[in-house]
């Protein structure tokens, strides 16, 4: 009866109902709009460092990402080189050595980066041809490097010329070679300017000797995954197929990224400051709309309790009157911040100036973008209609201690 | 006639109100002591200001007096809760206040039926007896109208059957035709007067106007909160 009687409040008086969930709309539509353009600026931010080197997911054997040895390389046989078609939304497995090398030329010797990839695959990650700025990008059977362009300068290379390398291989054997100078690549990151030297796989693999007997070696497996809503699903299903206990780590970029990570949860943590401003202005906001439709309707509820309506009777049905307003704000509020999110999402706002500069710097695309992930949606959307519950006991206190008498009065 | 038409069923015991009491005092009634026989037809008469309202507010529960004490089919309502008062007046009494004071969101229909609602009757039991009362009103055709759709003579109609929805021992109506046409006063004179006849509720009404007082067969006339007369016609 309750229930019937707030519907049929909800439906007589519309410019209150259209006044009041307008106000719900609002918050619901900037608190969406804001954490989404928050949650999308993380995600672009991420997705530049994430697939500028590192990849979402990676196989290693176990222990690797602590002690980088070389010796904890591990075979890239079939059954890994299929997972593209065995696990669903894993686009590409991308095969990596890594080592630390010593690299000289002429006099100069510099300590490097070497990562053995696969060219073509590994383009299709990092887009790693994308950097060069000299020269020709690496085929599989080149027997030549890529060079950083901040490492060529202080070793005095330039294209054609020969490198050395010298580290250790597989098993503590000796591991030397010398090779071309194919292309040389530009970094926005500074440390990785001064270090990173690329090659074939197949190249890294005899310098290194990690193809002895053809057992194909490889220190890390990275994944190519478009959606990063994908991982906890891939990693589970890595994580079952594969010998965890002894043998492999599968590690998400939160794991390898550890920096990141805690940068983010940091800015998270300042922002929860304005959010909860936000979120003040949004319960004052609402609440006004309450205060103005207890007041107008004082009179009302002076009538229903002087012809017999209970003070528990009346509360609970505005409760429910302005509760279901609010689920209809609520619903209308996701509605339009989903139409505006998803318009931002498909025409970000360009970056200029010297922000553009800085974000280009770290490898990220200079764009203001927002996220449409559902939780978004589900939480602000949550937070807002429980402040409107909440602020649907307000008529509480005011019925409590309304004389009908005087209520009629006015 | 029923039989129990000489049994008193509100009875004021120096009832007395005073507003303001730390600023302004208002001494609006003053001690008035009152019994009221079931299925009694009663005015209560005044110069503005007397305490007509007061009074009937009181005897209502809308209302807590300063002093005194009133007893209603026998329960001294002093001792009933907010909550209690409410169910009480809910089951016992019909107001009709002065300015009708209609649910302007409500049809009718649903302002009469919402008595009913709260005292949780069946549908069926609850469109009947709408219609009834609408029809006993005259209104049986503009039930879908809401207050605004009505004249005021109308609305008070509405106001009456509604006061009547729950079956009340006691209907108190708070100058009911004070603004009211001849005609429309008259026609809901009729009304009430075939009310207290057939249904044997018993009826106080505050007035200013002759005509009612006309066709009162008691009439307490109050001044300053004191009752100044009681005579039976
Ligand atoms: N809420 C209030 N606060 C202060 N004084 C009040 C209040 N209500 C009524 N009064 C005063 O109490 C006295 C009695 O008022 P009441 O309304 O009972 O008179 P009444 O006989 O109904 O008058 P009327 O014929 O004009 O309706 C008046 O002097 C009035 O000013
Ligand atoms: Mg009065």
């Amino acid at each position: 009866m309750l229930l019937k009687l707030a519907m049929r409040n909800i439906w007589r008086n519309k410019r209150r109902t259209i006044i009041t969930a307008t106000s719900i709309f609002i918050a619901v539509f900037a608190a969406v709009s804001v954490e989404s353009l928050k949650r999308g600026v993380w995600d672009n931010m991420i997705n530049g460092v994430v697939n500028g080197y590192t990849g979402f997911v990676q196989v290693h054997q176990k222990g690797y990402w602590e002690e980088r040895s070389i010796d904890q390389a591990f075979s890239f046989d079939e059954s890994f080189q299929n997972l593209d078609q065995k696990v669903s939304n894993i686009k590409a497995v991308i095969p990596r050595i890594e080592s630390f090398v010593l690299a000289s030329h002429k006099e100069e010797t510099k300590g490097g980066l070497l990562v053995g990839i696969d060219p073509t695959k590994e383009n299709n990650l990092t887009k790693l041809a994308d950097k060069l700025i000299e020269g020709a990008y690496l085929e599989a059977e080149d027997n030549a490097v890529l060079l950083a362009e901040g490492l060529a300068e202080e070793l005095e290379l330039t294209i054609g010329d020969s490198i050395v390398f010298i580290s250790q291989g597989y098993r503590a054997t000796n591991a030397d070679g010398i090779y071309k100078v194919k292309g040389i690549l530009e970094f926005k990151s500074p440390d990785q300017n001064r270090k990173m030297v690329y090659m074939p796989l197949k190249c890294a693999q005899d310098l290194f000797a990690l193809n002895e007997d053809g057992q194909n070696l490889v220190t890390a497996l990275a994944f190519k995954i478009n959606d990063k809503n994908h991982i906890p699903k891939i990693v589970e299903t890595l994580k079952a197929d594969l010998d965890t206990e002894t043998e492999y780590d599968v590690m998400t970029w939160e794991e390898m990224l550890p920096e990141l990570t805690q940068t983010r949860e940091l800015d998270e943590g300042g922002s929860k400051v304005s959010q909860f401003i936000l979120y003040l202005i949004i319960t004052f906001g609402i609440f006004g709309t309450v205060l103005m439709m207890t007041k107008e309707r004082v009179y009302e509820f002076g009538v229903l309790l002087s012809i017999g309506m209970k003070r528990t009777q009346l509360t609970i049905s505005i409760w429910l009157e302005i509760v279901l307003i609010g689920f209809l704000g609520t619903l209308v509020g996701i509605l339009g911040g989903y139409g505006l999110v998803y318009y931002l999402y498909n025409n970000p706002i360009k970056l200029t100036g010297e922000i553009a500069t800085i974000y280009e710097d770290y490898g990220i695309n200079p764009i203001l973008i927002t996220s449409l992930d559902f939780d978004i949606f589900l939480k602000q959307a949550l937070t807002v209609f429980i402040i409107t519950s909440l602020l649907a006991l307000y008529p509480l206190l005011k019925i409590r201690r309304l004389k009908p008498v005087e209520a009629m009065r006015s | 006639m029923s039989n129990n038409n000489n049994k008193t069923v509100i009875t004021t015991k120096g009832v007395t109100k005073v507003y303001n009491p730390k600023t302004i005092p208002v001494h609006a009634l003053d001690g008035v002591d009152l019994e009221i026989k079931a299925g009694e037809f009663t005015a209560i008469v005044g110069p503005s200001g007397s305490g007509k309202t007061t009074l009937l507010n009181a005897i209502g529960g809308l209302d807590r007096p300063t002093e005194g004490s009133i007893e209603i089919a026998g329960v001294d309502i002093a001792t009933l809760s907010d909550g209690k008062m409410i169910e009480f007046r809910r089951n016992n009494i019909g107001f009709v206040f002065q300015a009708y004071n209609l649910i302007p969101v409500l049809t009718a229909k649903e302002n009469v039926e919402f008595v009913m609602l709260l005292q949780g009757k069946k549908k069926a039991a609850m469109d009947s007896r709408t219609k009834e009362l609408l029809e006993s009103v005259g209104l049986g055709d503009k039930m879908n109208n809401r207050p605004a759709q009505l004249s005021g003579g109308q609305q008070q109609r509405v106001a009456v059957a509604r006061a009547l929805a729950s079956k009340p021992q006691f209907v108190l109506a708070d100058e009911p035709t004070a603004n009211l046409d001849s005609k429309s006063t008259a026609n809901l004179l009729d009304i009430m007067a075939r009310l207290n006849k057939e249904e044997n509720i018993t009826f106080i009404f505050s007035t200013h106007d002759q005509r009612v007082i006309d066709r009162a067969r008691r009439v307490v006339t109050l001044v300053d909160g004191k009752v100044f007369s009681d005579e039976y016609k």
